[in-house]
């Protein structure tokens, strides 16, 4: 599965990169995140678009698992 | 789909509540004797923070706003309690301390961050309606910008030290104004000379900073969903504050609908326009308006804490340099000159960051 590390990066850049990344990958992805507004805008913004959407705690940060 | 509908329609309940708290917390803070429209004015309040600190000498706008010092300590407290206090910093600090800068003066040119614009159109003032299709139109330019590849670029993990020196430097300020008022200038006359108690001001900051830190409640960010995700969610915040505010002033009899005699406000509908263009533009650039930024500070990013010291210093240039609009009257001639500058500096500053970035 793809990786996409957005860690470092403030919103809306996560969500733009995630964006992106679904358009080369549209099967899914792993976004990693390290703050919550953009664990939350990345989450939100996949299940619009109709996939499903899995948090793992990565250390301090999340992984979220985006899929069909 | 459905899982994503309740996650909207959770996240819009929580900031329609936030929205009401500030909305309520702006007319409370009017009543108990803040200037008219201007129970929050992030860019104002800084302004006369400055002032206070003898960093500019206009007589009419000085004085210590515990609102400010109770956002950031609302953010600050409560980002360590919930985790989301993470030193982080190092994205372009120098170019976001320069787009702050001019964010500031667009602010003062159009006389209201966009959280006063919102306020402002909650009592009827429709100045700050043509202020908002500025602040549309410098959004959208933005999200242009953004769509292609528009990056500060990613900041770094930073010390504890370094997260929390704004939060300290703020009960520094807060302590010495409490203490040695005597350090500071305080206006006798004008807006300045109009505020609630101190104990008000920063409890109604402090609520501010909770809600708003919580929710990452932001005016340009709002805007900003719609354009480049068409997600609805962010601006129901604005939209609350706007009810909240709308309803208060009727309640009270403060409700005045028309472009004249506005408090604290110009009918120079293209200054307005302009002067929010510029705000609406920056805080895209920035990644938030002038409150996220305070809140953004508060969670121990020193990125923030430098868009905030850029907009102290342009508060400052503004009133120093005669940038700043009178009330009534707008622009003088320096001021529209800094604003057409500031946005073309913004926008010079945006397309070189983006081509960079397309070229890599």
């Amino acid at each position: 599965m793809t990786e996409l590390d957005t860690s470092g990066y403030s919103c809306p850049e996560p969500v733009i990169m995630t964006k992106k990344a679904l358009k080369d990958s549209p099967e899914g992805l792993a976004v990693l995140v390290d703050n919550r507004a953009s664990k939350e805008n990345v989450s939100r913004y996949a299940t619009a678009l109709g996939y499903k959407v899995k948090v793992e705690e990565a250390g301090q940060n999340w992984k979220l698992i985006i899929s069909k | 789909m459905v899982e994503s509908l309740t996650m909207r329609i959770a996240e819009k309940g929580k900031l329609a509540v936030a929205g009401a708290i500030i909305g309520i917390a702006a007319i409370v803070l009017t009543v108990l004797g803040n200037p008219g429209n201007m129970g929050f004015c992030i860019a104002c309040f800084l302004r006369d923070t400055a002032g206070a600190m003898h960093l500019h000498t206009v007589p009419i706008v000085e004085y210590v706003r515990p609102e400010i010092i109770g956002i950031i300590l609302g953010s600050f407290v409560l980002s360590v309690i919930t985790g989301d206090f993470r030193p982080r910093g190092g994205s372009s600090p120098l170019l976001r301390f320069i787009i702050a800068f001019i964010v500031m003066v667009g602010a003062l040119v159009f006389l209201g961050c966009p959280l006063r614009m919102v306020i402002r159109l909650g009592g009827g003032d429709l100045n700050a309606l043509v202020g908002l299709l500025g602040f549309i139109a410098g959004i959208g330019v933005g999200c242009i910008f953004l769509a292609n590849g528009f990056t500060l670029g990613k900041a770094e993990k930073q010390t504890r030290l370094e997260g929390t020196a704004i939060p300290f430097m703020t009960i520094l300020l807060f302590v010495l104004f409490l203490a040695v008022p005597s350090l500071f200038l305080f206006s006798e006359t004008g807006p300045g000379s109009m505020h609630a108690p101190a104990a008000a001001s920063l409890l109604a900051g402090l609520a501010v900073g909770v809600a708003s830190q919580r929710t990452r409640l932001c005016m340009a960010g709002g805007i900003r969903d719609i354009f480049l995700v068409r997600d609805f969610t962010l601006i129901s915040g604005f939209v609350a504050i706007f009810i909240a505010v709308l309803a208060g002033n009727l309640i009270t009899g403060k409700f005045s609908l028309g472009f004249a005699d506005q408090p604290v406000s110009h009918p120079m509908h293209l200054w307005n326009f302009l002067g929010m263009a510029a705000v609406g533009l920056g805080s895209v650039m920035l990644g938030g308006c002038p409150l996220r930024q305070l809140i953004l500070a508060g969670e121990g990013s020193s990125d923030s804490a430098v868009a905030v010291l850029g907009m102290i210093a342009g508060s400052a240039f503004a009133h120093n340099f005669s940038l700043a609009s009178s009330a009534n009257t707008g622009p003088g001639i320096n001021g529209k000159i800094a604003v057409v500058g500031g946005i073309l500096i913004l926008l010079a500053i945006a397309s070189i960051v983006t081509l960079r970035e397309r070229r890599k």
